[in-house]
């Protein structure tokens, strides 16, 4: 019987007070996909910065291959064959491709001979595993699906042959997934072990051999995943039942809220981001705006939200608001019936020192009904913060608590009581459930589908597909500041809104990822284009 | 202006211009590695000191610049420390820095040598004199190129060439050895440079550590060289001057070198003339004297360009959480 790839033994690791990994233990096997699931700040990427030597284990042991070993840092990973491919990928970004890969893989002092040599091996590796890249490109030109493939590439030059890859899939468009997969695949049959880290189930139940659960910092089961469900592993996640379909009723629209006209966003480097949209959103239903992070998305929002300047035009209830100077802040635009539960929830959403209640009444709290006299009704206030959280179903439910000690989920809960009960016309909604737990994911979904219900338009951006497709009334595919297109989530699939996403209207008659493949050329050499021009 | 002035007042440019190169080009080690350093001015100033002091005491340069170089580095571990080690505010350790190299240089001058805090003057023999290249006195009259190579390129202290070595040196460490791709690495993303196995903390203090020794030639040449001997507050803010012409450089070794001329130049310019005459109206030798500190606040309030410094500079690495 062959050893485990991987063996862990009894690992704790605490952050100050925080447990983020109790006791866990667990067994790979080699020439096998293992994923391990969890929800956000479960401990996954903890265990695995720490077989990566990134963290050090307080307790516990690390057998590779049957050996027991010391890992205290990266080039003892390295060295006995483990590479990582980080969610937040280290790259530097005003390097080339070459030299990023050799970076901490030199041959010696001078680096004429290694770039030499990895240039041959990077086409050696393009060509075996369909990862092909110009070597010579920086990183910053490149789509982040491209930097995904340098920090693979990164891997296999050291000669990797235990993978782990830590939410892979987050910043790419499905077909790019797709490609992702059969290269995970190709890895597996030729005996590499290879760990995936992920938080969505789908993932998990396609590809893995087996997969481990953990919750709160402890790993609650190990299954193979023949042998489990999606729903199985929701309920192991959360510790109870999930429902993992949004429950709602067909829409039906009434007057148009939001009309967008010729929207252009510049942001604070000169660079377009919005380069004229148009758009509508009636009462009673709930437009979604898909895409890969970081093709304007963020700018409609903010432009919208009053805290980023555009030129073009946009009507609420037919009033034409100001897009640029006086006028166009959060105040006004809360005047004219927009709420907005910002992307960031941390840094826009909420203060984090300041606690639950204040954060309920901030941007509110200027209205008539918080004042007392000259202050504020602090006391009122903290009544109506607690009936909110109780609505809310915020946990704890302590009015007087930090907003930077409740978790994901209940922060969110936090910013959308604030924003829902102010009983707006048009709701600004952006990556409502980006780092929230399912078991609150669930209950945020139902509380937009509920305000829709109540007749309020909402804009809901989001660059999870799966949520767009169960949230929405209507899909626009944003791609490179355009809307690529419009379609009906039940006429629809994840590869026509994929294709979509990667600014193709028309189906290839090519395979969907050399097609993906060449517009993320073309985008790059316009980069490259205005950075010499 | 005739020819010979025009020479002249180079040759005056090129020995303003290197105690600004190397403090320069020091600073473009410990940047490019992510350490901001304002520091450069005290250490500077110490290695002046220290310099002047030892080869005073001993009679011999040699161990005066290796005392300069020696002061610089212990200021340098210092900041190391504070901002490597302990993850210190970088600005607020170069503060200090320059505070207590302003402040010890003179008190241990004052009780070493009895003279207002400053180093008796130093005799020939302490001094690094100027070396005369072969051949400077036979092709010395031949027009134009003549002069340009004996006045010019010749007659400079031994520093002077070692900070215009410097130059082509940096560029060829920093662009083709693994050590400057490594160091790049690190002040763009030190993160990238961790999960690649190669040791952060140690890369940025070999930077800071290479910057204290520039930083000592620098302050030593100003003492045994430029000058014989050190003075109360002798950098007259050379360290500043040096880390404006580094944005002005924008973090790159042959930029450094032109933008230090231009700042060499504008003294040298000053130095020679004091009141320059316009028609009936006399420019003052203050307003001449004040350039080159006028050119520092206009680069640095960012008027020339725009210059992308190191991404993680002025931050202390930690990893996540």
């Amino acid at each position: 019987m062959t050893a485990p790839a991987i063996e862990l033994k009894g690992i704790s690791k605490a952050f100050g007070p925080v447990q983020a990994n109790k006791d866990i233990s667990i067994s790979v096997m080699p020439g096998t996909i293992h994923g391990i699931i969890g929800e956000n700040g479960a401990g996954k990427s903890t265990l695995m910065s720490i077989l990566y030597g990134f963290y050090k284990a307080d307790k516990g042991e690390i057998f590779i291959k049957g050996t027991k070993t010391q890992i205290p840092d990266s080039q003892a990973a390295i060295a006995v064959g483990i590479g990582m491919v980080f969610q937040h990928f280290k790259l530097v970004e005003n390097f080339s491709v070459l030299e990023n890969i050799i970076l901490g893989a030199e041959e010696g002092v001078l680096l004429r001979p290694s770039l030499a040599k990895a240039r041959k091996e990077l086409a050696h590796l393009a060509k075996e595993y369909e990862l092909n890249i110009d070597p010579d490109a920086l990183i910053e030109n490149l789509s982040v699906g491209h930097q995904q493939r340098v920090e693979i590439l990164k891997a296999l030059y050291r000669r990797a042959d235990i993978l782990i890859l830590d939410e892979p899939t987050g910043v790419l468009t499905p077909a790019e997934a797709d490609q992702l997969f059969r290269i995970l695949d190709r890895l597996r049959d030729e005996g590499k072990t290879i760990i995936l880290i992920t938080h969505k189930l789908r993932e998990i139940m396609d590809i893995t051999d087996t997969v481990s659960v953990m919750r709160r910092g402890e790993m609650t089961a190990t299954v193979k995943t023949s042998e489990t469900s999606p729903e199985a592993l929701a309920e192991l996640m959360v510790g109870r039942k999930v429902l993992l379909r949004v429950d709602k009723v067909p829409a039906t629209p009434g007057k148009t809220v939001l009309e967008i006209k010729g929207l252009r966003v510049i942001d604070d480097k000169g660079v377009e981001r919005v380069k004229g949209i148009d758009l509508t959103v009636r009462a009673g239903e709930i437009l979604g705006i898909a895409g890969v992070a970081g093709n304007g998305q963020s700018e409609l929002l903010e432009v919208l939200g009053g805290f980023a300047e555009g030129t073009g035009s946009i009507r609420v209830n037919g009033v034409a608001l100001p897009l640029s100077g006086k006028g166009a802040d959060g105040q006004a635009r809360r005047h004219a019936g927009i709420a907005h539960v910002p992307e960031d929830r941390q840094r826009e959403g909420l203060i984090m020192d300041y606690t639950a209640w204040e954060n309920i009444v901030f941007g509110y709290h200027l209205d008539p009904e918080y004042q007392s006299g000259l202050l504020m009704d602090n006391t009122g206030i903290q009544t109506l913060a607690q009936e909110k959280m109780d609505r809310f179903d915020v946990r704890p439910p302590h009015p007087k608590l930090a907003a930077k000690n409740f978790s994901g989920g209940n922060q969110q809960k936090i910013v959308l009581a604030r924003e829902i009960e102010r009983n707006p016309d048009l709701l600004l909604v952006g990556q409502p459930t980006r780092g929230v737990d399912i078991g609150a994911i669930e209950f945020i979904h139902q509380q937009i589908v509920n305000l829709r219900d109540q007749g309020k338009a909402i804009l809901l951006v989001s660059v999870e597909l799966e949520e767009i497709l169960s949230l929405a009334d209507r899909v626009a595919v944003m791609f490179d500041g355009h809307i690529m297109g419009e379609r009906a989530p039940d006429q629809t699939d994840e590869t026509e809104l994929g294709l979509l996403m990667a600014g193709i209207t028309e189906m290839p008659d090519k395979p969907i990822i050399q097609a993906i493949d060449e517009q993320f050329d073309h985008q790059q050499k316009e980069r490259e284009g205005e950075q010499n021009g | 202006m005739d020819f010979l002035t025009i020479i002249q007042v180079l040759d005056s440019t090129v020995r303003l211009a290197t105690p600004l190169l190397l403090a320069c080009l020091a600073g473009l080690y410990s940047e490019r590695a992510g350490i901001f350093d304002i520091g450069l001015e005290g250490k500077m100033l110490a290695a002046a000191f220290f310099s002047a002091a030892v080869a005073y005491a001993t009679g011999s340069v040699w161990l005066g610049l290796l005392a300069g170089i020696a002061s610089s580095l212990v200021l340098s571990i210092i900041h190391g420390l504070a901002s490597i080690t302990f993850r210190g505010n970088q600005l607020i350790s170069g503060v200090a820095i320059n505070f207590l190299a302003a402040g010890i240089t003179v008190l241990v001058a004052q009780d070493w040598f009895q003279q207002g805090g400053r180093t008796p003057s130093l005799p020939r023999e302490a001094r690094f004199n100027p070396i005369d290249l072969p051949l400077s006195e036979t092709v010395a009259d031949v027009p134009i190129l003549g002069p340009i190579y004996s006045e010019l390129i010749s007659g400079h202290s031994i520093l002077v060439y070692i900070a215009v070595l410097a130059v082509p040196l940096t560029w060829w460490v920093l662009y083709r050895t693994r050590f400057g791709l490594r160091l790049r690495a690190v002040g763009e993303n030190p993160a990238a440079v961790d999960t690649a196995g190669v040791s952060v903390i140690g890369l940025r203090y070999a930077a800071v550590m290479i910057c204290g020794v520039l930083c000592g030639i620098a302050g030593a040449y100003l003492a045994t060289a430029l000058q014989a001997g050190f003075v109360k507050d002798m950098t007259a803010g050379r360290g500043f001057i040096a880390l404006a012409a580094l944005i002005f450089a924008k973090w790159r070794p042959w930029y450094a070198l032109w933008s230090t001329l231009l700042f060499g130049f504008l003294q040298a310019i000053a130095l020679r003339y004091q009141n320059i005459e316009l028609g009936n109206f006399v420019i003052p030798v203050q307003f001449m004297d004040v350039l080159p500190y006028i050119l520092t606040v206009v680069i640095l309030a960012g008027f020339v360009g725009r210059a992308i410094p190191p991404r993680a500079g002025g931050e202390p690495y930690v990893k996540e959480r």
